[in-house]
């Protein structure tokens, strides 16, 4: 593999005297998945806006490669009511080819919806409209701040599925930010929990068993191991998909 | 009417001045209502007053010395806003009650200097003459010209900062051109309306354009459009029934936004 995109070194901000983040290190390689997960307050706005170099780090070095775009997807978008403006128009303020515009909302579903005012998308439209402009200028790495907020869970699926497509289409880095956690197993590469520092970091599956995770997420670490026992399981089972279901109240055993 | 010659050129000059004035206010105002900065454009409004005090005191050009002022006030406005501790409605509704008293204090203490307080508060339209037409024009054609290059990057900014900065948009020059804009279309929009209904002139007209326009562009052209309708209007009702200019006009600005309020087709 190339040299990584990004590299974080022991970075520090604060916040009046109080520490946000306390010397996070963090290594993303191009094509490499990462989900950045982490409660409330725990910094992992700073951490994107740092990534992003949208705010001063305090200590430490940020390593970019010269050669990084960056694909912005912000978590939700505020326009204020009074400002008039079609999904077509809002990818021309970055993208003057018209070309480029349709073929990008092609590809994330909603090309139908070109001329219609951003304020009458529903909230997975919303959200591909956002994706079309992250992914405007061909980015090799895509940063996705809670991409699948205020989506119903069909619409979730539908999105993180467009999301790993687009991964593969652009063979960009992803970076995304989620309280998911079934999701945040599933297609990632790597998981950074975050808690004002690095409290865990590693693939999925060690992430979800290290001590430190399972006190910060207590409750939901357990419906997630029950989630992947019963799904590996299902698995296994092929066609007994109903039997499962019965299954389930004295499948702690397993 | 034995002045009948006199009347209509007065009546001339007040019109194209006014013009010239809304059409500019009515794209820059635009931008203030998207970007929720009415109270801010009220406070670089009444700062201005302070403008022309300090251009008396220092004999300087009152319309550079407004400005100047403005612009002095934008930066310290845009200071104070990154720190986060005082609320900013009631940080600005401070700077924009002081300096409104103050500029007025100022301008009663002068010695030697009479003006008329009430044609800096409400504007005194019917009294501009060639060279303030001129002026005016001047002023508008460059603040256009600068909106228009940074009509991107300010609308990008304007939807969300953060995504704009991303994408590379320089937001503090757009920012700073932003505010020089303001503070160059204060410094015309004075004489028209006066100090304390400058404001008016951005919002209102940017406001009723928005129920007619499906695009930015098109709301700031409708924009530029109501805001010289309401400038005709103000004119032709202080022609025909002795109302003072300045708040004619605001008011017929009101009463097309009233009218706009029927029509829900883009809302």
């Amino acid at each position: 593999m190339s040299s990584p995109l990004i590299t974080l070194n022991k970075v520090s901000k604060y916040h009046n005297t109080k520490e946000t983040l306390s010397s996070v290190s963090l290594t993303i390689n191009p094509g490499q998945i990462i989900t950045l997960i982490g409660p409330n307050g725990a910094g992992k706005t700073t951490l994107v806006k740092i990534i992003l170099n949208l705010i001063d780090i305090d200590e430490g070095v940020v390593f970019r490669s010269p050669d990084l775009r960056i694909g912005y997807m912000p978590q939700k978008l505020h326009i204020d009511q009074t400002l008039p403006i079609t999904l077509e128009r809002f990818l021309r303020l970055t993208e003057k080819n018209t070309k480029i515009c349709s073929e990008v909302l092609e590809e994330v579903g909603i090309i139908n919806q070109m001329k219609c005012p951003l304020s009458s998308l529903s909230g997975g439209e919303m959200q591909r409209a956002l994706l079309a402009r992250a992914i405007l200028h061909k980015p090799n790495f895509l940063v996705l701040d809670e991409p699948v907020q205020g989506v119903d869970v069909a619409g979730q699926e539908a999105l993180y599925k467009l999301i790993e497509e687009l991964h593969r289409k652009l063979n960009c880095a992803v970076l995304m930010v989620s309280h998911d956690l079934h999701v945040v197993m599933s297609s990632t590469n790597e998981v950074l929990c975050l808690n004002n520092h690095v409290c865990c970091h590693g693939r999925p599956d060690q992430v979800s068993k290290n001590p430190a995770f399972i006190e910060l997420f207590g409750e939901s670490t357990n419906t997630y191991t029950t989630y992947t026992h019963h799904h590996d399981h299902k698995h296994e089972l092929h066609g007994e998909v109903k039997l499962s279901k019965l299954d389930e109240n004295g499948f702690s055993h397993d | 009417m034995k002045m009948d010659l006199v009347m209509i050129d007065v009546l001339l000059f007040a019109l194209l001045a006014g013009i010239g004035v809304a059409l500019i206010t009515g794209p820059l105002g635009t931008f203030i209502v998207w970007r929720r900065m009415a109270y801010f454009g009220d406070t670089l409004a009444h700062s201005s007053l302070l403008g022309i005090a300090l251009g008396l005191i220092f004999s300087l050009n009152t319309t550079l010395s407004v400005i100047f002022t403005c612009l002095v006030f934008a930066l310290i406005l845009v200071g104070l806003e990154q720190n986060k501790n005082l609320a900013s409605d009631t940080l600005l509704g401070i700077l924009s009650h002081t300096s409104l008293a103050f500029g007025l204090v100022v301008i009663t203490l002068m010695p030697n200097v009479k003006v008329d307080l009430m044609s800096l508060l409400f504007g005194d339209l019917l009294t501009v003459n060639f060279k303030d037409v001129i002026t005016v024009y001047i002023i508008s054609t460059i603040t256009l010209l600068m909106l228009v290059k940074i009509w991107d990057p300010l609308l990008a900014i304007t939807i969300d900062e953060d995504l704009g900065r991303t994408e590379g948009v320089k937001f503090k020059l757009v920012r700073m051109m932003f505010m020089l804009l303001i503070a160059l279309v204060i410094a015309v929009a004075m004489k028209v309306v006066g100090v304390l209904l400058i404001t008016s002139l951005l919002i209102i007209p940017a406001a009723t354009a928005r129920s007619y326009s499906k695009t930015p562009e098109q709301m700031a052209f409708f924009a530029s459009l109501i805001g010289s309708f309401s400038v005709v209007l103000g004119l032709l009702a202080s022609w025909f029934i002795d109302t003072p200019a300045g708040p004619s006009i605001v008011l017929s600005a009101g009463l097309l936004f009233l009218i706009s309020l029927t029509n829900k087709k883009n809302q």
